[in-house]
C-alpha cells in the first residue's frame, strides 16, 4: 500500500489523531544520531559521482596528450601539415584526414542548416499544433537510429545509386568543374556529405525547435499587431530573437558531424588524399582511428592515431563549449523574458 | 476583389518553402526506414536468433552471440553508469551551490558532445592496455562513459521538478536528508528518471565506434568477461562492409532488430516521460 512514501508522510502529518501518534513514533524512530553519519556518507558518495564528470574530462585530456607525446615530440607541427601517412616507414602526416573531416562536415552543414531551420520553423510557427507535434516526434525518433545503420544503408543502397545515377549525371553536365571530375566510384566525399547531412538534420531540427518554442509569444503578437504577414513575423520577430540559439544548434550539429565515425567510414572510401573533386574517395579523422587503431603496427603508429584523436577531442570540446554557451544564454534570456 | 499584395505572396511562398524543407527532411528518413523494414523482414528467420554467424561462404547463421553480447555489455555499462549519473544528479539537486552545479552541468553537456570514438580510445588506454586484452569489461567502461552525462542531466531535470513542499515535509518530520533524498525525492521522480535511463540505454545499444577497440567483437560465444565479446552493432558493421550477399542479409536483419528495440525504448521512455508535476 505504502507505495509512495511522499504521499504517505504527508497523509500522516495532516491526518487524524492515530496518525499523529504514529508520526511521533516515526519521528523518534528516524531521529537517531546515525542519521548524521548517513548524511555524511550520502554527501560523500554524491560529491564523488558528481565530480566524476570533471574527472572524466580531465582523464580524457591527460591520457590522450600522454599517449600522443611520441608523435608530438617527433613531428611537432609538421604532423598537422604533412600529407604522408606510412606506418611501415614510420612517417605520419594528418592533413588528408583533417581536410576530409573539415570538408565533409562543413558541406553537410551547409546543406543541412536551411533544411533543419526550415523544418523547425514549419513545426513551431506554421503547422497546426498537433501535426507539428507528430512531425517533431517523428524527427526525434529517427534521430535515435544508430549511425551504423545509416552506414549500412549508405554503403549498400545510397552509394550504388550515386554511382549509377547521380555521379554520371554530374560528370556529364558539370564535369568541366574541378569539383566533379574523375570517375564515379560511388563511395566518395559526396556520399559522406549526403549521409552526414541526413544524420545531423534531426539533431539541428530538434534543438532549433526548442529554441523557437522559447521565443516569447508576445514577440509574435507584437509583430502581428503591427500588421506583419506570417513570414515578416518570422523574419523580424522570431528569428532575430532565436538567432544565437539557432547558431548554437548548428554548431552542435557541426560537432556531431566532425565526430561521426561509423557511417562516414562506411561510405567515404577511406583513401587519404586531398582532392577538390567531390566524386573521389577521401578519409576522415575518426575513420582512420576506427580502421587502424585496433591493429596499430607500431608504438609510433598508435601514438599518431592518438594524436589525431587528441586533435578531434580538442576541436569537439571547443565546438561544444561554444554551442552550449550560445544555447544557455538563449534559454536564460527567454526565461528572464517570461517573468 | 483585391489582388493579393506582394507581401502576402512572399509570405505564402516562404510558407511553401518551409513545408518543402520539412518534406525534404522526412523523405530520406522514411526511405531509409522503409528499406530497413523491407530488407530486414525478408532476411529474418528463427535461425537469426539462435545461431552464431557461419564461416564465410556458408549460408544461414545468425547473430545470437551478438545479441547476448550486446545485452551483457548494456547490463554492465548500466551497472557502472546509472548509479554515477543518478547520485551525481542528487548532489546537484541537494547540495550543489549554483556555481559548482552549473560547472558540472556544463561539463556534462560538453562531455555528451565528445565523439564516441574518443571514449573508446580512452577506455582502451584505461582498460585494454593494463589488462593486455580486449574485453567485455573494457567495452562496458566505454559505454558507461557515454551513459553518465545523459543519465545525470535527465535525472537532475526530473528531480528538480519534484515540489519542494514534499521534501520540506519529510525534513520537517526529522527524516535525515539522505533518506528524504532517496525515499521521497527520488521515488517521486521514479518515472522521469526511468525515462532518462531508457533513453541512455537506447543510445548505447546502437553505439559501434567505442566498441571497436574495447569489446573488439567475437565470431563465437565468449566465456569470460575478460575476453573479447560480440556485439550486434559491431556485427552489423563487419557484415555490411563484407562482400558477401549472405552477410549483407544478416546485417539488414540485425538492423531491423536494433531499430525495433530502439523505437520500443524511445516510445516507452516517451510514455513514462509524461511528468505528473507538469501542468
Amino acid at each position: 500500500m505504502n507505495n509512495n512514501p511522499a504521499e504517505a508522510s504527508i497523509g500522516r502529518a495532516s491526518g487524524s489523531r492515530e496518525d499523529m501518534v504514529s508520526t511521533e513514533a516515526a519521528f523518534r524512530r528516524l531521529k537517531p544520531e546515525r542519521g548524521v553519519s548517513g548524511d555524511f556518507i550520502f554527501k560523500g558518495v554524491t560529491v564523488l559521482f558528481a565530480f566524476s564528470i570533471l574527472v572524466i574530462i580531465a582523464i580524457m585530456v591527460v591520457e590522450m596528450v600522454d599517449q600522443s607525446l611520441p608523435t608530438i615530440r617527433k613531428f611537432g607541427w609538421s604532423f598537422v601539415k604533412g600529407q604522408e601517412w606510412d606506418p611501415v616507414q614510420g612517417s605520419f602526416g594528418a592533413l588528408p584526414y583533417i581536410w576530409g573531416s573539415v570538408v565533409s562536415s562543413i558541406l553537410a552543414l551547409l546543406l543541412a542548416t536551411p533544411l533543419s531551420v526550415g523544418t523547425a520553423i514549419f513545426v513551431t510557427e506554421i503547422a497546426p499544433k498537433k501535426f507539428g507535434a507528430v512531425v517533431a516526434a517523428l524527427v526525434e525518433l529517427l534521430a535515435s537510429i544508430p549511425s551504423v545503420i545509416y552506414g549500412l544503408w549508405g554503403v549498400l543502397v545510397m552509394a550504388p545509386w550515386l554511382q549509377q545515377t547521380v555521379q554520371p549525371y554530374l560528370i556529364d553536365h558539370f564535369g568541366f568543374l574541378p569539383f566533379f571530375e574523375g570517375a564515379p566510384y560511388g563511395v566518395s566525399m559526396l556520399a559522406a556529405v549526403f549521409i552526414l547531412m541526413i544524420m545531423v538534420v534531426p539533431i539541428i531540427t530538434s534543438i532549433a525547435k526548442e529554441v523557437l518554442l522559447a521565443v516569447p509569444q508576445s514577440q509574435r503578437e507584437a509583430a502581428i499587431a503591427l500588421g506583419a504577414t506570417r513570414w515578416e513575423m518570422i523574419r523580424m520577430a522570431v528569428l532575430p530573437y532565436g538567432r544565437s540559439g539557432i547558431l548554437g544548434a548548428v554548431i552542435l550539429g557541426l560537432g556531431r558531424a566532425i565526430g561521426e565515425t561509423m557511417a562516414v567510414t562506411m561510405v567515404i572510401g577511406n583513401t587519404p588524399q586531398i582532392s577538390l573533386s567531390l566524386l573521389s574517395p577521401a578519409y576522415t579523422m575518426p575513420s582512420v582511428i576506427a580502421n587502424e587503431f585496433a591493429e596499430a603496427s607500431s608504438k609510433l603508429h598508435g601514438a599518431a592515431l592518438m594524436e589525431i584523436g587528441l586533435i578531434l577531442l580538442g576541436v569537439t570540446l571547443v565546438i561544444n563549449v561554444l554551442a552550449r554557451l550560445l544555447l544557455w544564454g538563449m534559454t536564460r534570456r527567454a526565461r528572464g523574458g517570461a517573468r | 476583389m483585391r489582388m493579393p499584395s506582394l507581401r502576402s505572396l512572399k509570405s505564402a511562398l516562404m510558407t511553401f518553402f518551409m513545408a518543402a524543407a520539412t518534406v525534404a527532411v522526412l523523405l530520406p528518413l522514411v526511405i531509409i526506414f522503409a528499406h530497413i523494414v523491407k530488407m530486414g523482414f525478408s532476411s529474418l528467420s528463427p535461425d537469426f536468433f539462435i545461431h552464431i554467424p557461419k564461416p564465410t561462404g556458408e549460408s544461414g547463421g545468425g547473430m545470437a552471440n551478438g545479441m547476448a553480447g550486446s545485452c551483457i555489455l548494456i547490463v554492465l555499462a548500466s551497472g557502472l553508469g546509472i548509479p554515477v549519473g543518478v547520485f551525481g544528479a542528487m548532489y546537484l539537486v541537494e547540495y550543489g551551490g549554483s556555481r559548482i552545479s552549473n560547472v558540472i552541468r556544463f561539463a556534462a553537456d560538453v562531455l555528451s558532445g565528445v565523439p564516441s570514438i574518443i571514449t573508446g580510445m580512452v577506455a582502451y588506454t584505461l582498460m585494454v592496455v593494463p589488462m593486455k586484452s580486449f574485453s567485455a569489461l573494457a567495452g562496458a567502461v566505454a559505454l558507461a562513459l557515454i551513459m553518465i552525462p545523459i543519465v545525470l542531466r535527465t535525472t537532475e531535470e526530473q528531480l528538480k521538478m519534484v515540489p519542494d513542499t514534499l521534501r520540506e515535509a519529510s525534513l520537517a518530520l526529522g527524516v535525515p536528508l539522505w533518506r528524504t533524498s532517496l525515499r521521497v525525492t527520488l521515488r517521486s521522480a521514479t518515472k522521469g528518471v526511468m525515462t532518462g535511463i531508457l533513453l541512455a540505454i537506447a543510445r548505447i545499444s546502437g553505439e559501434t565506434a567505442p566498441l571497436l577497440f574495447t569489446a573488439l567483437g567475437n565470431q563465437f560465444w565468449s566465456k569470460k568477461l575478460t575476453e573479447p565479446i560480440a556485439a550486434m552493432p559491431l556485427q552489423i558493421f563487419n557484415f555490411a562492409i563484407s562482400p558477401y550477399e549472405d552477410w549483407h542479409r544478416l546485417a539488414w536483419a540485425g538492423a531491423l532488430v536494433l531499430v525495433t528495440l530502439m523505437f520500443a525504448l524511445s516510445l516507452t521512455a516517451r510514455y513514462l516521460g509524461r511528468n505528473k508535476y507538469q501542468s
